[in-house]
């Protein structure tokens, strides 16, 4: 427990650079740390009882919470687009059933609460950055082709017509930053999977296995995320009459 | 009203038509009961001081925007009762500024047959209608100068083989030969396919050469409502005969 105390001294670091600077972040920063630590921890005990109850219900739950989580924070990047968080939350939850469906169906990994909340938070979290980056794309987009959508309207083109290359553009806008990180995986950083792993002492090669399987995990899920994402949330675009709303 | 409106047809019918929209300043009345209708093979020209309205007016017609009271009747139905893609296809409309989508210039010529699933029209008689080359047909429409594009995007509206054309200042970046060009195009397609236009222009010449019917827009409101001919000779309103004398004056200073 002293051993990690003593690592509060890269915070105190960070404020005095903060205040060398006159960044005005130190109270930021105190507040971040206080967050990460009561947060960790309260997951990590949280986690402990889970894991020992190997509760199928209980993790279901737990997946769902996190869920919940992701599409409250997803859904803040989509200001101006109806009914974003049930939305986000759709397409989370679809990532998640697919992705994680997969791995428990082909037995890749075993049903057991150690394995399946540590890996759907990867998919989750990634599911959630995606979503998030693909509604503020969206709303981007949107402004920035007005024209565009306009024009395809008044010759008679559907919502759907009208929407397509904007929903295109933030699609795959919102893919790219998975795509570029899993290109340089291992090369200009180790991932946090991995890493933890390797120093729990587990054989690297192992390690690499799972990651391995995480990184197409993560893959599929910015995929399923903005394309289910994309057919929930086009159509918001517009009113009752057609008309664009952004 | 709608009684009457439904035994008569007109192209276009405006009933106690009002529009507001909210900008930095608040609530500001852009339209305020205008009343009017368009018959059938009419070119309509709207004239009236920037910020009348006249471009709000177009876009209640193909229902860009929805009117906040009153009715807008088109070919006999109101324009909330119409299938939307189906009236904007029978309602075209061309902006100012023109918008060229990515691709071609053949590209957007096929743009409204792709989007209804139907074959492609003759891009080269298409621009050889507005008076552009056929080569053009594959370049990309952004490299086009501003005329080229707004001629493109006029043939590209009436590949929809629209009923009724609402024109919004198309001609204003045009020089005066390619204005011609427009300008013969839009009346040959009203007078001999019987077809409607309603031309929105700041060019007060241009509004009595090309109309049958010229309407002021001021205010929000259809000031005056006459035919072209008796608009710019004979107006009925102290509006009226001030746009003219002020449309007067300028001709003269640009002679």
């Amino acid at each position: 427990m002293w051993s990690l105390a003593w690592t509060l001294a890269f915070v105190f670091l960070a404020m005095a650079l903060s205040g060398w600077q006159r960044l005005g972040l130190s109270r930021e920063l105190v507040v971040a740390a206080v967050r990460a630590c009561v947060q960790l921890f309260l997951i990590g005990y949280l986690l402990k009882v889970v894991f020992h109850l190997n509760n199928l219900w209980l993790t279901a739950a737990m997946v769902t919470l996190m869920v919940c989580v992701a599409a409250d924070n997803a859904s803040r990047r989509g200001q101006g687009v109806a009914g974003r968080f049930w939305r986000v939350f759709v397409a989370v939850s679809a990532t998640e059933v697919c992705t994680q469906g997969f791995l428990l169906a082909a037995r890749v990994i075993p049903p057991k609460p150690s394995y399946v909340i540590p890996i759907s938070g990867m998919i989750i979290g990634n599911a959630m950055v995606a979503a998030g980056l693909f509604l503020h794309r969206l709303r981007h987009e949107a402004a920035a082709r007005r024209g565009e959508i306009l024009v395809l309207l008044s010759l008679g083109a559907s919502p759907k017509q009208a929407a397509r290359t904007v929903v295109k553009a933030a699609t795959k806008a919102s893919m790219i930053p998975t795509i570029d990180s899993s290109k340089t995986i291992g090369l200009v950083q180790l991932p946090g999977m991995m890493t933890g792993q390797i120093i729990a002492g587990a054989d690297p090669v192992q390690a690499v296995r799972y990651q391995v399987l995480i990184v197409f995990a993560i893959l599929a899920s910015a995929a399923v995320t903005t394309v289910v994402l994309g057919f929930l949330t086009y159509s918001r675009l517009f009113n009752a009459y057609q008309q664009p709303l952004l | 009203m709608t009684h009457s409106a439904r035994e008569h047809p007109w192209a276009l019918q405006f009933v106690n038509v009002s529009k507001w929209v909210v900008g930095e300043q608040g609530r500001r009345c852009v339209l305020d009961r205008l009343n009017g209708r368009v018959a059938t093979g009419t070119l309509l020209t709207l004239v009236g001081p920037s910020g009348a309205g006249k471009s709000t007016l177009l876009s209640l017609c193909n229902l860009l925007q929805t009117p906040d009271d009153g009715e807008v009747w088109v070919l006999g139905r109101e324009v909330r009762d119409w299938p939307v893609s189906q009236l904007r296809r029978k309602v075209g409309l061309v902006w100012q500024q023109p918008v060229m989508l990515p691709g071609t210039v053949a590209d957007n010529l096929a743009l409204a047959a792709r989007l209804h699933h139907e074959p492609p029209a003759d891009g080269a008689a298409l621009l050889c209608r507005v008076g552009l080359p056929a080569d053009l047909l594959h370049r990309p429409a952004h490299e086009l100068s501003g005329g080229q594009m707004q001629r493109v995007a006029l043939a590209r509206t009436l590949a929809n083989q629209p009923d009724i054309l609402l024109l919004d200042e198309v001609t204003s970046a045009l020089d005066r030969e390619a204005a011609d060009v427009i300008e013969k195009l839009i009346v040959e397609w009203v007078n001999s396919e019987h077809k409607t236009a309603v031309w929105v222009t700041h060019d007060t010449e241009q509004a009595r050469r090309v109309g049958h019917e010229t309407w002021l827009i001021a205010e929000g409101r259809a000031v005056e409502q006459a035919p072209t001919a008796q608009f710019f000779t004979a107006p009925q309103t102290v509006w009226g005969q001030r746009w003219v004398l002020a449309g007067q004056s300028q001709g003269e200073r640009n002679a």
